[in-house]
């Protein structure tokens, strides 16, 4: 019951109340670039929440068995090298950014062959947005969180097992998806409408987007509420 | 090669004409997210312009190995360890810095910017137009972050880097320093560098 609700308030959290694009401001590049159609949208944000599951996937299991401390991969390999009791304490975190870009840079590589290759009709859908998805800073964002909840905690018991890490790598890309096909309805609207000569393309989307984040900071405090009403007491 | 830009004209153009952030709507993430004081904003230039600086030397040096489909991921590797270096220095010695920053230091890898210019410029020229595009656009960058949090942090704060600026009568507008505030300043300052933009060609062509 703990578990279930803990990964609950993980999803509710990534996709609503701290929305990745309107809150933590990561992946606004396709926010702004891709939110033309709504047709456009849903594909990019169907191929990011793809995406960034594999590369949650990926970057937990690669901090678990790899980077962090004492992680059981790295140490045994070191155990051939050096002393037992140093190997033990193997600390690989300071090459977490080079091994999650690459392991994100790779992934989407491989799927982008693989859906090519097999399913066709999914790869006119949102294939063509797969490259971009590399430099896409929401799913490295994504991998960082996941990592700060594995290495940065205080006792081994509180680190973040698979099924939350992956919690919020789906529910990640659900809020983006939702935020990316509000903004490409509105901006359909918006070609019909007069706007300012200096607002014309970015400026007026940027304002559009401040008040969507404005509606999204009605969200503060949900989860809160969640937690009061399940538990019972605040 | 006649074509391109001499490295002078690479400084100057990443400063105004091409500003990675007005002008190639570049780099968005940092712009809105570290904005919320100048202190932090002036950091993020500074990181961003030295990993733009070394990732664009080192991509430069290396221009006649590199493979064209394997391009983007020396790129991002090459950024990835200069952010690495950056994040350990800022950890060691502006400790409360990096808490502010958090995230968005690692973020710097994906920074459009740096893969843009990369793969403009410093894969095509000499180490030295990349240097010179390098040092313009960081400074490019910075004015833009500047800006932006100079209007964020006054109108939400009355402060400036800490200073009061705005008499204490001045209730704080608290939406400016938080995400909403982000697009709504970008998006009027955009609309501000659009509008001057406009009456400065029509003057050019004569028509003002």
């Amino acid at each position: 019951m703990d578990y279930l609700f803990d990964i609950m308030l993980i999803s509710i959290t990534a996709a609503l109340i701290n929305n990745f694009v309107l809150y933590y401001f990561v992946g606004i590049c396709p926010f702004i670039g891709v939110s033309r159609q709504v047709g456009m949208a849903v594909g990019m944000g169907s191929a990011v929440t793809f995406v960034m599951t594999v590369a949650v996937f990926l970057s937990w299991t690669i901090t678990t068995l790899i980077l962090v401390p004492g992680a059981p991969l790295s140490s045994w390999v070191a155990g051939f090298f050096m002393p037992a009791q140093k190997a033990a304490t193997m600390d690989l975190t300071i090459l977490t950014y080079i091994v999650y870009i690459f392991s994100i840079a790779s992934s989407v590589q491989f799927v982008e062959m693989y859906v090519r290759r097999f399913y066709p009709s999914l790869y006119k859908t949102f294939g063509v947005f797969l490259p971009l998805i590399t430099t896409n800073c929401a799913i490295l964002f994504a991998c960082l969180t996941v990592m700060s909840n594995i290495v940065g905690v205080e006792s081994p018991e509180q680190a973040w097992d698979l099924g939350r890490a992956l919690a919020l790598g789906i529910f990640g890309g659900v809020g983006f998806t939702i935020a990316i096909v509000i903004m490409a309805g509105i901006r359909e609207e918006l070609d019909l409408c007069d706007v300012p000569r200096a607002f014309k393309g970015t400026a007026i989307t940027l304002i559009v987007g401040g008040i969507l984040a404005m509606a999204f900071m009605g969200f503060t405090g949900v989860d809160s509420g969640i937690r009061t009403a399940v538990m019972g007491t605040p | 090669m006649a074509n391109l830009p001499t490295p002078l004209e690479r400084f100057v153009q990443g400063i105004l004409p091409e500003n990675p952030v007005y002008r190639q709507f570049l780099g968005l993430c940092p712009t809105l997210a570290v904005t919320n004081g100048l202190k932090p904003a002036l950091t993020m230039a500074l990181a961003v312009g030295f990993v733009l600086l070394c990732a664009n030397v080192i991509i430069s040096l290396i221009r006649s190995l590199l493979k064209p489909h394997l391009r983007i991921v020396i790129f991002t590797l090459t950024i990835a360890t200069f952010v690495t270096i950056v994040d350990r220095v800022l950890a060691a010695y502006m400790y409360q810095m990096s808490k502010t920053l958090g995230p968005y230091i690692p973020l710097i890898i994906v920074n459009c910017i740096i893969i843009c210019r990369c793969e403009v410029c410093a894969s095509r020229q000499s180490v030295t137009a990349a240097a010179a595009d390098a040092v313009g656009q960081s400074i490019g960058f910075g004015l833009a972050l500047v800006s932006i949090a100079v209007v964020r942090e006054i109108l939400g704060t009355g402060m400036l880097a800490g200073y009061q600026v705005l008499p204490d009568a001045w209730p704080d507008w608290v939406i400016m320093v938080l995400p909403p505030g982000a697009f709504l300043t970008f998006g009027l300052l955009m609309a501000l560098v659009n509008w001057i933009d406009a009456i400065r060609t029509e003057k050019n062509t004569g028509r003002g």
